[in-house]
């Protein structure tokens, strides 16, 4: 019943946003220029935004802080495991945005790292010399493909989103993620179906944990948390869809141009 | 005799501030010793009230904070008309100062590496650099976005933290503000006013 919603919603979702196959950078650029990205609930969005930050300062921060009472190895294990699984998702994208050679590097670094470094506990691949990892998930691979960002949407719990990064969040559950695929999905007798929920709550606390004073710092100092947040979120996936760093090559001069102080 | 030697005293004095004006200082030298300048305040054993105004002082020497303002007000600075504008500069160095220095007082002895500049035109160099990894938090990336239209005066323009620019994150920040209030300038005169005063 599951399957065949999301992949209705898929299929909707994606018809609706304005796909566009074959575009170049700087197109990309522009679709996904934060300033044009519409927040068409934002009366919503900013009541759940409320919601999770009560649900942050409730849970998620106390949980981050005592985590960073951890030893520091033992949370690099936990975090390069984390990341160890996150290449199931991450080979399937690079494939999808014709990424052969990185895919083929990143089924190298699993492979390694599964086994020679127990479950992805260490990092051998980084010590052999493997290029630095770079995650990527659907709604990135959608972004690439030149489907447009739609609108910006806070989830309860998950936080930023977007509609297309939602429908990229749902290809994990119609079988896009081989690591729900056998910890949920299927009846295995290897793994539980809280192996994948505690995997995916532990991937949320060691990002909070490692953005702890980060995140405080930034509520601290901002007028509108809720703008500033929108607006990290939003540069941050144009930055990853183009997979370059973008703000430093291609940002615009023309704010600036007119701007003369010297 | 004496007025040979208070000649010559003269011309050194003014040979000696002529080549401090006229010296053009690299983009990338100028953010190390800025860094370097702002770690020595971090890590003096000062209380941290202390620190934030001397982070102050290094913020108005090497920031354009009136670039930055009018930049993060984007095109609603057109419609400002001139006594707007001078009390608007005014709020937002106050809040900017405010800002940054009480961000910065956070750290304590941070360690950034200057690694390399990239010119992107007369007016801009993109200098590279990485905060050092401690056990609490990894590697960051920060570029700068230095304004160089005066070679021997630049300044800071921007901080891009692995890729996230300050500065047009605070520029949606405000237009969110402005957006919700009908373009009212005065609204966000009193947010900052409040963030200020807080």
């Amino acid at each position: 019943m599951l399957k065949k919603l999301s992949i209705i919603l898929i299929t909707t979702l994606t018809l609706t946003l304005n796909v566009n196959a074959g575009t170049d950078g700087q197109l990309l650029l522009s679709k996904n220029d934060p300033s044009k990205i519409e927040d068409c609930f934002e009366g919503l969005n900013r009541a759940t935004f409320k919601l999770n930050q009560s649900l942050d300062g409730a849970i998620f921060k106390p949980l981050a802080k005592g985590y960073r009472l951890i030893p520091s190895p033992i949370r690099s294990g936990v975090s390069n495991s984390l990341d160890n699984l996150s290449n199931l998702v991450t080979i399937p994208n690079n494939l999808l945005q014709g990424d052969f050679k990185e895919a083929g590097i990143n089924t190298g670094r699993f492979v390694v790292n599964t086994t020679l470094g127990i479950l992805g506990i260490f990092d051998v691949a980084s010590g052999l010399g493997f290029t630095e990892y770079v995650k990527e998930d659907y709604g990135q691979s959608l972004g690439a493909m030149g489907v447009g960002p739609g609108c910006y949407l806070v989830l309860p719990v998950l936080g930023p989103s977007t509609t297309r990064d939602v429908v990229g969040q749902l290809s994990n559950v119609v079988g896009g993620d081989a690591w729900y695929n056998v910890t949920v999905k299927n009846d295995t007798q290897y793994f539980k179906d809280s192996d994948y929920y505690i995997s995916r709550g532990g991937t949320g606390i060691d990002f909070r944990a490692k953005n702890l004073s980060a995140i405080d710092n930034l509520e601290k100092n901002s007028v509108d948390f809720y703008a500033s947040v929108k607006s990290l979120y939003l540069q941050d996936r144009q930055q990853k869809i183009a997979n370059s760093d973008i703000i430093v090559d291609t940002q615009d001069d023309s704010d600036w141009e007119e701007i003369e102080t010297q | 005799m004496k007025f040979r030697k208070y000649f010559f005293s003269f011309l050194i004095l003014m040979f000696s501030f002529y080549t401090v004006s006229s010296y053009s200082m690299a983009p990338d030298v100028f953010v190390q010793s800025t860094v370097n300048r702002a770690s020595q305040i971090l890590s003096s054993d000062i209380s941290k009230e202390m620190k934030i105004e001397k982070l102050k002082i290094i913020a108005e020497e090497t920031v354009d904070i009136n670039g930055i303002g009018f930049y993060t007000l984007g095109s609603y600075r057109k419609t400002l008309d001139e006594e707007q504008k001078e009390k608007y500069k005014n709020i937002f160095k106050n809040y900017f100062l405010k800002s940054f220095s009480s961000r910065l007082a956070e750290y304590s002895n941070p360690e950034i590496q200057v690694n390399s500049k990239e010119k992107l035109n007369e007016k801009y160099t993109i200098v590279s650099s990485t905060l050092v990894a401690t056990k609490d938090r990894p590697e960051v990336k920060i570029e700068w976005r230095i304004y160089t239209k005066n070679p021997s005066n630049p300044l800071i323009r921007d901080l891009i933290i692995e890729g996230l620019s300050l500065a047009r994150t605070q520029k949606e920040e405000f237009a969110s503000i402005l957006n919700s209030n009908d373009g009212n300038i005065l609204v966000l005169f009193d947010a900052l006013e409040k963030f200020i005063s807080n």
